[in-house]
């Protein structure tokens, strides 16, 4: 009989799970697993083993098990997101793919309906206390969600590896231009026509001293906000540091109107892309419920928290959990570790 | 009391009812994601009791089979108490509160006569519509 070689031979062992790959689908499986009617590829075609990145720690996990890690890692995540301002869902999707070898389109998915999620909780709480701008958000929102819808469009069509680069590229930018809010620049003399038009403006509550504000620049805030939707649809993010940006910085609307009002744009951009990453298959239950309830949880005792705890210190600790996340994406998306 | 707003001379009653709109958007917002959770954790724990033993399997992009894609095969499923479809309702459910936030807004601009900001918002929840019914086909 001819030797077999030796991957065949531990693979021969009862029990021993290997990935296989065939012509019609690959999966982890025994010996036998593979129904006759699927032409195994040979050796030649490339070695037995699961592919780099779409591995698990020991054997397959269990559901149950898988869930509850998830779910930790996302309260932990929905609780520093929230207690510094950066949001959750940018370090879901890195520690889904790298740590745990989910594929980067899932996590995408179940990432997003987080946002949904905390999103429409605190702009709740924001809109209560009189900060929102309905108006300015309803207006903005035009930008975002057609933005987010060709987004969404273009993450059914590039390739993984090239999302996981973007993302890596988009946590770096998170680190170095977080928005930090500190200086008062207001402009109530404003005198951008399309403001002007479109009312554009507001009064900041009777406890910031009931000052008037009007938006600057609406053009290029239009235009960043466009930007800051086709991020959400691609990556499967709030991208609220974008949307602050492009009201703090470019529409020099107060910082607390520009934050309370990204919170309430984050739901309905990423719903615009929601409904259709739903129909691409990108939402798997078994993945988002952990996801989304642990998000939703650690953002609301981060909400309780917010009050009492200095968040300096956690800050700079999260950027440079970012920061390193923003890193391996980057290096393992250049290096073609992800499955086409 | 409210101080004078140069840019809005009418701006009181005006203030008044937007009040009320915010009021009305908060509600939304709460009971949307309240009740979505609910479903799905409920649906969830069903979910756990009967795959919890099985292996994940999400190396590997596959896609969520057919009926999970589209709004009526959801429903189907989940009328049929099928617990993946009863998750997935859930997280329809949670899709669909940020849509009625728009389509109460416009409203509420309709009702007030602020046709720009009626129309605004209709483009907003044309765009959300257009998303949500790319799952209907």
């Amino acid at each position: 009989m001819q030797r077999l070689p030796k991957d065949y031979r531990t693979a021969l062992r009862p029990g021993y799970r290997f990935w296989h790959r065939t012509s019609r689908r690959h999966g982890w499986g025994t010996l036998g697993s593979t129904s006759g009617r699927e032409e195994t590829r040979g050796l030649h075609q490339g070695p037995l083993g699961p592919p780099r990145l779409a591995r698990y720690p020991f054997s397959p996990m269990t559901v149950l098990a898988f869930s509850l890690v998830v779910g930790s890692i996302s309260l932990l995540a929905g609780l520093v997101g929230s207690l510094t301002g950066l949001g959750g869902g940018v370090v879901i999707v890195p520690t889904l793919v790298l740590g745990l070898g989910v594929d980067i389109r899932y996590a995408i998915g179940a990432s997003l309906v987080s946002v949904i999620a905390t999103s429409s909780g605190a702009a709740a709480a924001y809109v209560e206390e009189g900060y929102t701008n309905l108006r300015l958000g309803m207006f903005l929102e035009l930008a975002t969600t057609a933005g987010a819808l060709g987004g969404a469009y273009l993450a059914a069509r590039v390739p993984p590896a090239a999302i996981a680069t973007i993302f890596g590229l988009m946590l770096l930018g998170v680190v170095f231009f977080a928005p930090r809010g500190g200086q008062v620049r207001q402009s109530p003399r404003s005198t951008d026509p399309l403001a002007t038009w479109l009312r554009l403006e507001g009064v900041l509550p009777p406890n910031e001293g009931a000052l008037p504000y009007r938006a600057a620049r609406v053009g290029l805030g239009f235009g960043l906000m466009v930007l800051a939707g086709v991020l959400s649809g691609l990556l499967g993010i709030g991208s609220g540091a974008m949307k602050v940006l492009a009201m703090d910085w470019a529409m020099r609307i107060p910082f607390k109107v520009s934050t309370a009002t990204s919170n309430f744009m984050i739901g309905v951009t990423a719903a615009a892309s929601a409904g259709y990453y739903l129909s691409a298959g990108y939402l798997d239950p078994g993945l988002t419920m952990p996801v989304m309830l642990g998000v939703l949880a650690g953002a609301l005792i981060g909400a309780r928290l917010l009050h009492r705890l200095r968040t300096r210190v956690l800050r700079l600790l999260f950027q440079a959990v970012i920061l390193v996340l923003g890193v391996e994406m980057i290096y393992n998306g250049l290096a073609g570790r992800f499955l086409p | 009391m409210m101080p004078a707003n140069p840019f809005m001379p009418g701006a009181p009653p005006s203030q008044e009812r937007t009040g009320r709109l915010e009021k009305q958007v908060a509600r939304v917002l709460r009971a949307g994601v309240t009740t979505a959770a609910a479903v799905v954790l409920v649906s969830g724990l069903f979910y756990l009791a009967r795959y919890g033993a099985e292996p994940v399997q999400l190396g590997v992009f596959r896609g969520e089979p057919e009926p999970l894609r589209r709004v009526p095969g959801i429903l189907n499923e989940a009328a049929r108490l099928g617990r993946r479809a009863c998750i997935q309702f859930g997280l329809l459910l949670l899709i669909a509160t940020p849509v009625l936030r728009v389509a109460l807004a416009c409203a509420a601009f309709i009702n007030q006569r602020d046709w720009q900001y009626a129309v605004i918002s209709g483009g907003v929840l044309a765009v959300l519509l257009a998303s949500l019914l790319s799952g209907l086909r």
